[in-house]
């Protein structure tokens, strides 16, 4: 097997991941355009301008290319298991010569950067096991902007579903500006501290406009949409119509004494592209 | 209002600019971030081998490429702003600042200097960082790249109608965030 191929393929899907949205968070900024006036109507245009040069160009559309964040989903026919991690690892250090990309991993104590983007479990990967033998990766670039206005709420059970809603939005409006709204909303409920985080995180996944299968989940992310929308923030939190392009509720059981409720930004750029590995080698990005 | 600004400028075009106004600005802009704000502050004034009062201030920490000709802006856009409103009032104060680039929006703190140092707060589309590199010409310097990292280093762009901005908190005390905040 050619892993050096394998890992060109992965660089390709960093950079696709940096440098081209995908059509869904495209279509709903355009879809913001037509709606929005004025100020931020020129700051979604500014976005749309910002998209088509980094994709034409083949620059990185935001300086903060992130924290290297992969969803490895793993065939458990794959022949070469142990190999991957460190075939992303290895990935994310020549990306971020390639692309480039900025050197965003710093000790927390020396404030040490090492100046590839990897460091104590970063790139940061989760990893799930599939039936067959392919590998499928995706790429979650995550900016510190967004990621700074993630909230974990351990609210009491008593407060109930409306309860949630609230603190949501009451957090949203907080953030106001600062995540670079509009943004998509992940919302993981229930579970526990770190299982609502990384619910939240997850839901990120789903392109923007699909709604939780859950009639009764899908109606509160609607119902959300439109709350934190009516709040009047908008794109760069300098006014309007669009402050969300999207709400992605997942829900895990709780503990009858918790009602954990963790929220996960990510701004208007909504970086994921996906790869799969076949169990031959070959690979395509998606 | 529209305004197209060759820096510096003085406090007369400052006093102009309003709240919903769209700057674009042509000339020498520092990037500082965090860790820029804290050292230059901790700095004599004459160890500062710049002066940041004839430039724009853009808390922008950008990915740069370096050439064989020397530093190249890959992508640039504006960093949040909020984390600097505890070094700003006395950064403005010291540097003689009166053009903030940023995005999110500054605190009372910054609010009050604005007005005292006849200063403005503008706003970039944040992630526009392809759109912003788009429009820097040159990179002149930068300072303190081997203690502060790439993000945090100060570097200086010449910039050609580097915008749109929005001015977004002005010298007579208006602020779209804070309006926004009070619904």
């Amino acid at each position: 097997m050619n892993f050096e191929d394998i890992k060109k393929g992965v660089v390709q899907l960093i950079k696709k991941a940096e440098t081209e949205l995908p059509d869904d968070v495209i279509k709903s900024l355009k879809n913001a355009y037509k709606v929005e006036e004025g100020v931020a109507k020129a700051q979604i245009d500014a976005i749309l301008k910002n998209i088509d040069l980094a994709k034409e160009s083949g620059r990185p559309m935001c300086q903060d290319t992130g924290i290297q964040t992969f969803f490895v989903e793993v065939g458990v026919d794959f022949p070469h298991i142990s190999k991957l991690k460190d075939l992303i690892v290895d990935a994310v250090k020549k990306a971020t010569m390639e692309v480039p990309l900025r050197p965003n991993t710093v000790d927390p104590f020396t404030c040490e950067n090492h100046k590839d983007n990897t460091g104590e479990h970063i790139p940061y990967i989760t990893w799930d096991f599939v039936d067959g033998s392919d590998v499928f990766i995706t790429s979650l670039p995550k900016g510190g902007g967004s990621e700074n206005m993630s909230k974990l709420g351990m609210l009491k059970p008593g407060v109930g579903i409306e309860g949630v809603k609230d603190f949501v939005v009451d957090e949203m409006i907080k953030a106001a500006g600062n995540p670079c709204p509009p943004t998509v909303v992940g919302i993981g409920i229930g579970g526990g501290a770190d299982l609502a985080l990384k619910l939240g995180k997850r839901s990120l996944l789903r392109p923007v406009g699909v709604r939780n299968k859950d009639k009764t989940i899908a109606a509160m992310e609607e119902e959300l949409i439109k709350r934190i929308n009516d709040s009047g923030i908008g794109p760069m939190g300098l006014g309007g119509k669009t402050t969300v392009l999207d709400v992605h509720i997942e829900v895990a059981h709780r503990h009858p004494a918790s009602l954990p409720v963790g929220i996960a930004v990510q701004c208007w750029a909504d970086r994921r592209a996906r790869m799969v590995i076949h169990s031959d080698g070959s690979w395509e990005v998606e | 209002m529209e305004y197209h600004l060759d820096l510096p400028v003085g406090s007369d075009v400052i006093k102009k600019l309003r709240v919903g106004d769209i700057v674009y600005v042509s000339g020498m802009i520092f990037t500082a971030r965090d860790e820029a704000h804290h050292m230059m502050l901790e700095k004599d004034k004459k160890d500062i081998p710049f002066d940041p009062s004839e430039m724009a201030l853009y808390h922008c920490g950008p990915l740069m490429k370096e050439t064989k000709d020397g530093w190249e802006v890959v992508s640039a856009g504006p960093t949040t702003s909020s984390r600097m409103e505890i070094f700003e009032d006395k950064f403005i104060e010291r540097f003689g600042i009166n053009i903030i680039i940023g995005k999110g929006g500054m605190g009372e703190r910054t609010e009050k200097a604005l007005q005292k140092y006849i200063c403005v707060y503008t706003s970039y589309t944040g992630g526009a960082g392809a759109l912003a590199a788009d429009k820097v010409e040159d990179v002149p310097a930068v300072y303190w790249l081997d203690e502060l990292g790439m993000p945090e280093a100060v570097w200086i762009f010449e910039v050609k109608e580097f915008g749109p901005l929005v001015v977004s908190m002005d010298s007579h005390g208006g602020s779209i965030y804070r309006d926004l905040k009070k619904g």
